[in-house]
């Protein structure tokens, strides 16, 4: 079993691949860090990472040779379990709109937008430690306590996904209004926090998502 | 909800915690990976690094920390101190950073920040201000540890650099550093008020009341402290059950 952490050169990986080898080495799996779309395409679970503005990001992910064509053919056509953590989630939309507007993948219809605080209090970036309302559930938070009485994930961003279908929306997180915290597809999920910062509550979600079989 | 953060900072210098921290039961307690992963366990919502190392040849040491710490904790690290350039900026984020914080290079040069946001994205980009009260209502920036005056007005320069895209205010009041006495409220609530992005508050806590009084009276997202938590005087679980006896919403994960 391999799982692959995709390195398009954004930004730091080395905590995402210390958290992901911590889980996996309890359930018998190899992480690696490969900007190699070859190896993209032979994984058995992909997690696709991301820090920064949108359209840099899709930037760095057209700019490895194969990269998204490996990802919609061992993803998309062979449905291998996928996890997009914060910019990596949100490339899953249909289009960005931080910097200028830049199209995603569009695996989870819906555009990118600014959050837009309803008072003054309210600052931007969205940052620090707030829980998760579930819509539905999903095995990536099997076991995981959600609610306001729940267990906190660490978000950071100042953009969120609107999916275009709120029956792709797994979780939301309550900000004033509610931003989109986790998104779900089949074999396709995707984080707007950060798992791999989100102690107790993102080790479990690691976990389950090296477990899944969608 | 978003809940409010509390966040011990370790002084490190040449790779070494100054001071020691003097709680638990650390084998080494000048070891920041050591202390970090105790503050981990004992739920802090992020850690930050402030690096005093002098002499340019030991300015790597910190990323071997950073590294380190990185490797062994799954929360959000922020490391300042000595940072100057985007390469900098870049060896501390590929170290395992989440954040870094500029101070001086941002005084001296505003377009910094506009170069560090557009780069690396201004979730990473903190921008540390030092402040002194010059007059009623009106507090200065300063630089190399509270002596140097630049006469840039504090509030109007969190301004600018939130507009020139700093994610994150980190303020400390230069008059109440190392007093135990509080929070300059004034100065807190007139930055906090004044910008868009989280605010966190530093210098002067000697009490728990005084964490809720950042938050509360001074709007701070976040709450930083060193002392009363490096010298076991109070655990970050008992500062949590403090603030939330104050009203106040924290993480008690």
């Amino acid at each position: 079993m391999s799982v692959v952490i995709v390195d398009y050169g954004s930004g730091n990986l080395h905590s995402a691949y210390k958290a992901f080898e911590k889980a996996a080495a309890d359930a018998g799996m190899r992480v690696e860090v490969s900007s190699d779309a070859e190896v993209v395409r032979r994984a058995d679970r992909v997690v696709l990472p991301g820090v920064g503005a949108f359209a840099d990001c899709r930037h760095g992910l057209d700019s490895v040779p194969g990269m998204v064509e490996a990802l919609e053919e061992n993803v998309v056509r062979r449905g291998r379990p996928f996890l997009g953590i914060c910019v990596g989630m949100q490339l899953l939309a249909s289009r960005g709109l931080e910097h200028g507007v830049a199209s995603g993948l569009g695996w989870i219809p819906g555009e990118v937008v600014a959050i837009e605080p309803q008072s003054p209090e309210l600052k931007v970036p969205h940052m620090g430690w707030n829980t998760l309302a579930p819509h539905q559930e999903h095995a990536l938070l099997r076991g995981i306590p959600t609610g306001d009485t729940g267990l906190h994930a660490y978000f950071v961003h100042s953009y969120h996904l609107k999916a275009a279908d709120q029956s792709l929306v797994v979780a939301t997180t309550d900000y004033g209004a509610e931003l989109t915290a986790m998104v779900a597809r089949d074999n396709i999920a995707g984080t707007q926090f950060h798992p791999e910062k989100s102690q107790k509550l993102g080790l479990a979600l690691i976990a389950n998502f090296l477990r899944w079989t969608p | 909800m978003l809940k409010c953060r509390v966040i011990p900072c370790l002084d490190v210098k040449d790779g070494r915690v100054v001071k020691g921290v003097n709680f638990v039961d650390l084998k080494d307690a000048g070891d920041p990976v050591e202390s970090a992963i105790a503050y981990d366990a004992a739920g802090a919502d992020e850690l930050c690094f402030l690096d005093i190392t002098a002499s340019h040849e030991n300015r790597g040491t910190i990323l071997d920390v950073v590294r380190r710490t990185a490797e062994a904790c799954f929360m959000p690290l922020t490391v300042g101190g000595g940072v100057r350039s985007t390469d900098d900026i870049r060896n501390l984020l590929l170290a395992g950073a989440d954040k870094v914080s500029i101070m001086t290079a941002a005084v001296h040069n505003r377009d910094f920040v506009r170069e560090a946001a557009e780069k690396f994205g201004s979730q990473c980009v903190v921008v540390a201000i030092d402040a002194k009260n010059v007059a009623p209502g009106r507090w200065e920036i300063f630089t190399h540890g509270g002596r140097k005056p630049t006469g840039i007005d504090a509030v109007e320069y969190a301004k600018e650099v939130t507009a020139l895209g700093a994610g994150e205010i980190l303020l400390t009041s230069m008059d109440r550093d190392g007093t135990r006495v509080g929070f300059d409220i004034d100065l807190t609530r007139s930055i906090a008020d004044a910008v868009s992005v989280p605010l966190i508050a530093s210098g002067g806590v000697g009490s728990l009341d005084h964490l809720v009084e950042g938050v509360r009276d001074g709007h701070a997202t976040a709450v930083l402290a060193a002392s009363i938590f490096h010298f076991g005087e109070f655990t970050i679980r008992a500062a949590k059950e403090h603030m939330q006896r104050a009203g106040l919403h924290v993480r008690m994960d």
